[in-house]
């Protein structure tokens, strides 16, 4: 039903209900002191790394925090995010009750009763899968949920509702990684567990706010760099990874393959190749040399605005190590060739033929929380659990034997999660059910996102705090936070590790995989969905990802509990003669002499020949460069007190507090050009829309580039600016580039003086 | 029980990310009721990323209870400065005024002075103090001394430092390096020069960088036209 829409960002009415609101210790505890009645021992609910800790719990509220020095990883490390999420349990804002879009109510809601919530749910998707059809009704998921979540996710789109159209919010996260990876490894994970780099002689990091984003990977890359290693930071900001490196390449954004083909030109020209690795272990490289041949240092600096000099110190180094670690995440992936730039930074690692043995490394550095288990199990719109193909018919025919259903029932390979916005804006998918996943603030070019939102015929949230995306909602239903269910996740390593289920729901709200089956049972469609439990999912999902790349079939919870993880491939059986592997799992990829149900033994990687695949990396500038009309760079990125859409840490006071309000960062040179000054007003505007903030003028970005952390909504979104490319393989949307114009705003914001810094 | 010798703290503010895990973690010990001890800032933020963490150094003769009229401030046997007493303190600021490295905080609230005391409810049972358990970058961190030398062959402890005449030897090491690193202050300088060591060029920026129509030329000279 489409509604009018108040301005994005000043519907005050659902804000003053629903908040953002801040919360602190004092709202929840009158003094530290107090005994917990327990520590549970669990996981981080934000990003990849999964940092272990223990919270404290007393009654049924969680009180803060302890740290868990055993758990290897990170030993007692954390962020500030991880020592304040205990604060979102028992948040004022938490939706305790299902609500229904409300028109006469003030807020816009008012709350239902959960049955009839449910019921109302049930009927709309079959109503609209009668009337329309089966695709018509779409899901979007999210790469926070546990795998036992993601598994039932996809399961339940595939089985119950039987639509293709279900994708996740890895899409704007891990896909290029993963794209990248398959086409040259056959297998998405880091290689390398995070110990290897240390030892590294030299530590590659491109496109990576480590110390920001992956703040415990720091530790290892200091580590790293006192026993030795010489640190290179690939980025158009001098990141605080970057303020101490050893060499600082100030790349412009969207330029990255240009840059690791003018290395591996340089490592060529040397000599400084691994010509029995490339002769025994990878196929194309031919054709990458022929490719490369170009890319001199003198067209590299010209294209990626990084001096010669620096480029031919960074082949030196990186070419004559004997031990290395290549590290990227976001910075190169979020791009129209984001596919393309993973690809290229994986060609310099098989050139210099370092992979695969202690010390030497690559890894992308997994975002979300459970961003990599995530992108496993089949909520891909194109996957099936274990990294199978929904398109592959022996893949499809294993699975439905695991399910117990017909193959040809199976629906075909769906749409990535931007598609699915473009078929609701086109009126071609009419309904849509969405968890863990906030595209209002986080999919590019959001005010198209609004309007197809209001297009839908029926739209549900399954939500814990009252998103900018779930204010869309005909039905919101009250889910659950990571803390009060238990289940794994797989974090940036390849380690599959448990969360432990601290408290139990407040109110009316359920656990996620319950409001899920109950939806099902609604239909009618309950089979195969009656689980009693993450245990029981995790179980079903052994079997059906056993055999394939992603293999879950040898770990069990009790050996995630007892060895600190299982790092996965851990298949529970190999052919004659070939060793299992041991309590841990494969903690290291492609090991001479490993095997792999792909190669079959015929080489580590995972290709029916064995070998890794050189790929031609041909450079292409990004989708929108700048103009005359729009003359600066926009690139878009996180702060390290917030995650993400910021629906959780922007309830969070102590976070709020350290970064308040999202401010568009620029150069003094280039501000002096415009007339800014430090904390003015300033305005960026694309062809897509503006946004005022205030502006950060600091010497630690290029000049000609801008960049906005992107976790905030409305007015103060990031996302009003970018652009809705995508790359034509892994579908990421373009968040790293586009083209703006900026300049000194005549007036504070609209929004100035009527909302709170988090709101 | 005493906090146990072998065990020293160590600041590197080279490794400092500024990410404040520490500061939110200094909140979360009981020893100090809930309240953060340590100031991070930005040393300046225009001109680099660089931020420093302060915690206490526990003085072997602290300042802050020198200068204390009201004898508040204590030192106990095994080196930590504590925060005043609460029967003796007269919320004075002297300890505030006088402290060299700016750590006591007066509560006007509780008229109390408090600062870091190492959390001692944690320490003087042989567990680590939040922060530096906390640290993402280690650039606090707790610990012996041989393990220190251990992991950071690159830099050196020192707990000795000058304020004019006065010179104050502390419980707490500051890491210094052993020989000077590079130090990235501006990108515009990485783009045309070698950027090894200290040869930091503030201003050699050209058009030339960005071919042919350098972006430059594409702002309007007076935004306002825009």
């Amino acid at each position: 039903m489409p509604t009018t829409t108040p301005t994005p960002g000043l519907d005050l009415d659902a804000i003053r209900e629903f908040g953002p609101y801040l919360q602190y210790a004092r709202d929840i505890r009158v003094d530290t002191g107090v005994e917990p009645d327990r520590l549970v021992k669990t996981h981080c609910c934000f990003c990849g790394q999964q940092c272990g800790m223990q919270l404290k719990v007393k009654g049924n509220t969680v009180v803060g925090v302890e740290p868990w020095y055993d758990f290897p990883f990170n030993r007692g490390m954390m962020c500030p995010k991880g020592i304040k999420r205990y604060l979102q349990q028992s948040h004022p804002d938490r939706l305790l009750h299902a609500y229904k879009k409300d028109p006469s109510a003030p807020s816009g809601f008012s709350e239902m009763p959960y049955d009839e919530a449910i019921r109302r749910v049930a009927d709309e998707i079959d109503r609209i899968q009668r009337e329309y059809g089966n695709d018509a009704f779409a899901i979007l998921s999210g790469a926070s949920l546990t795998t036992e979540k993601t598994y039932l996710m996809g399961k339940f789109a595939h089985m119950a509702l039987k639509t293709a159209n279900i994708d996740y919010n890895g899409r704007l996260c891990m896909v290029s990684a993963a794209a990248g990876n398959k086409k040259s490894f056959g297998v998405d994970r880091a290689a390398n567990p995070w110990g290897d780099i240390l030892g590294a002689e030299v530590v590659w990091i491109s496109g990576a706010n480590v110390a920001e984003c992956a703040p415990i990977t720091t530790n290892y890359v200091w580590q790293a760099r006192e026993q030795g290693a010489k640190v290179i930071v690939a980025d158009p900001r001098i990141t605080p990874i970057a303020r101490t490196c050893d060499l600082f390449l100030p790349v412009k954004p969207g330029r990255d393959t240009a840059l690791f083909n003018g290395v591996l030109h340089l490592m060529i020209e040397h000599d400084w190749l691994d010509h029995d690795f490339i002769e025994n272990h990878t196929v194309g490289f031919d054709a990458v040399a022929e490719e490369v041949s170009k890319w001199t240092p003198a067209l590299t600096a010209e294209v990626t605005g990084v001096a010669e000099k620096s480029i031919q110190q960074a082949a030196e180094w990186w070419g004559q190590a004997s031990t290395s670690f290549l590290m990227h995440a976001r910075g190169i992936e979020h791009h129209s060739r984001g596919v393309q730039n993973v690809m290229s930074a994986i060609n310099i690692v098989l050139a210099s033929g370092r992979i695969g043995r202690e010390n030497c490394g690559y890894g992308t550095i997994t975002g979300q929380a459970n961003g990599q288990g995530g992108r496993e199990h089949g909520q891909k719109c194109d996957q099936l659990p274990g990294g199978r193909d929904l398109g592959n018919p022996e893949h499809r025919a294993y699975v439905a034997g695991v399910w117990g259903m017909d193959p040809d029932d199976l629906p075909q390979p769906g749409v990535d999660a931007y598609e699915i916005m473009r078929k609701a804006h086109s009126g071609e998918i009419k309904g849509l059910l969405s968890i863990c996943f906030n595209p209002v603030v986080s999919l590019p070019d959001n005010n198209f996102v609004r309007e197809a939102l209001d297009k839908l015929e029926f739209f549900v949230a399954i939500d814990f705090f009252m998103s900018a995306t779930s204010r869309y909602a005909d039905v919101v239903l009250p889910g659950s936070l990571q803390e009060e269910d238990e289940g794994t996740v797989t974090q940036l390593e390849g380690r599959v590790i448990k969360i432990n289920q601290v408290v139990d729901c407040p109110g009316e709200a359920r656990r996620d995989w319950e409001i899920i089956q109950d939806i099902a049972k609604a239909l009618g469609r309950e089979r195969g969905l009656t689980f009693s439990g993450p245990r029981e999912m995790f179980e079903e999902l052994r079997i059906a990802s056993k055999g394939y790349t992603n293999d879950y079939s040898g770990i069990t919870w009790e050996g995630v509990e007892d060895n600190y993880g299982v790092f996965w491939p851990c298949p529970a059986e190999t052919p004659e003669g070939v060793p299992l592997p041991g309590p841990q799992g494969t903690v290291r990829l492609f090991e001479p002499g490993s095997w792999n149900p792909i190669a079959k033994g015929a080489g580590p990687f995972y290709f029916p020949d064995g070998k890794a695949r050189f790929n031609v990396t041909e450079y292409v500038g990004p989708t929108e460069d700048v103009d005359a009309d729009y003359p600066v760079i926009l690139t878009t990125g996180r702060v390290v007190s917030q995650f993400l859409s910021g629906n959780q840490t922007r309830r969070i006071g102590p976070l709020l507090d350290h970064y308040p309000e999202p401010k568009i960062e620029m150069h003094p040179r280039l501000a002096a050009k415009l007339g800014i000054r430090d904390g003015d007003w300033a305005t960026a505007e694309s062809r897509r829309g503006n946004c005022t903030l205030r502006a950060s003028v600091v010497k630690t970005i290029r000049p000609d580039t801008v960049f906005i952390p992107y976790h905030w909504a409305g007015r103060k979104s990031a996302n009003q600016l970018t652009i809705s490319a995508q790359d034509p393989i892994s579908k990421i949307p373009e968040y790293k580039v586009c083209a703006v114009r900026v300049s000194k705003a005549e007036a504070p914001p609209e929004y100035a003086d009527q909302l709170q810094p988090q709101q | 029980m005493p906090v146990p010798a072998t065990l020293e703290f160590f600041i590197d503010p080279a490794r400092c990310i500024g990410c404040q895990a520490c500061v939110q973690a200094c909140a979360e010990c009981d020893t100090h009721r809930g309240q953060s001890m340590i100031q991070l800032d930005y040393v300046d933020r225009a001109h680099s990323t660089q931020t420093v963490p302060v915690v206490c150094m526990h003085c072997d003769s602290p300042t802050c209870a020198e200068v204390c009229p009201a004898d508040a401030i204590k030192r106990t046997e095994d080196g930590v400065v504590h925060s005043a007493r609460k029967p003796r303190c007269i919320a004075c600021n002297n300890c505030v005024l006088a402290c060299p490295f700016g750590v006591p905080k007066m509560n006007t609230e509780m008229q109390l002075m408090m600062k870091c005391n190492m959390c001692y409810d944690r320490t003087s049972v042989g567990l680590k103090p939040m922060c530096a358990s906390v640290c993402p970058s280690q650039a606090l961190a707790f610990g012996t001394r041989e393990e220190m030398a251990r992991l950071r062959p690159s830099a050196r402890p020192v707990n000795t430092f000058q304020f004019g005449a006065q010179t104050i030897t502390t419980k707490v090491n500051m890491m210094v390096p052993a020989d000077d690193g590079p130090d990235w202050v501006d990108v515009t300088a990485a783009m045309h020069e070698p950027t090894i060591g200290h040869q930091m060029l503030d201003d050699i920026f050209d058009d030339d960088v960005f071919g042919g129509d350098g972006f430059i030329d594409l702002l309007n000279d007076d935004p306002a036209d825009a």
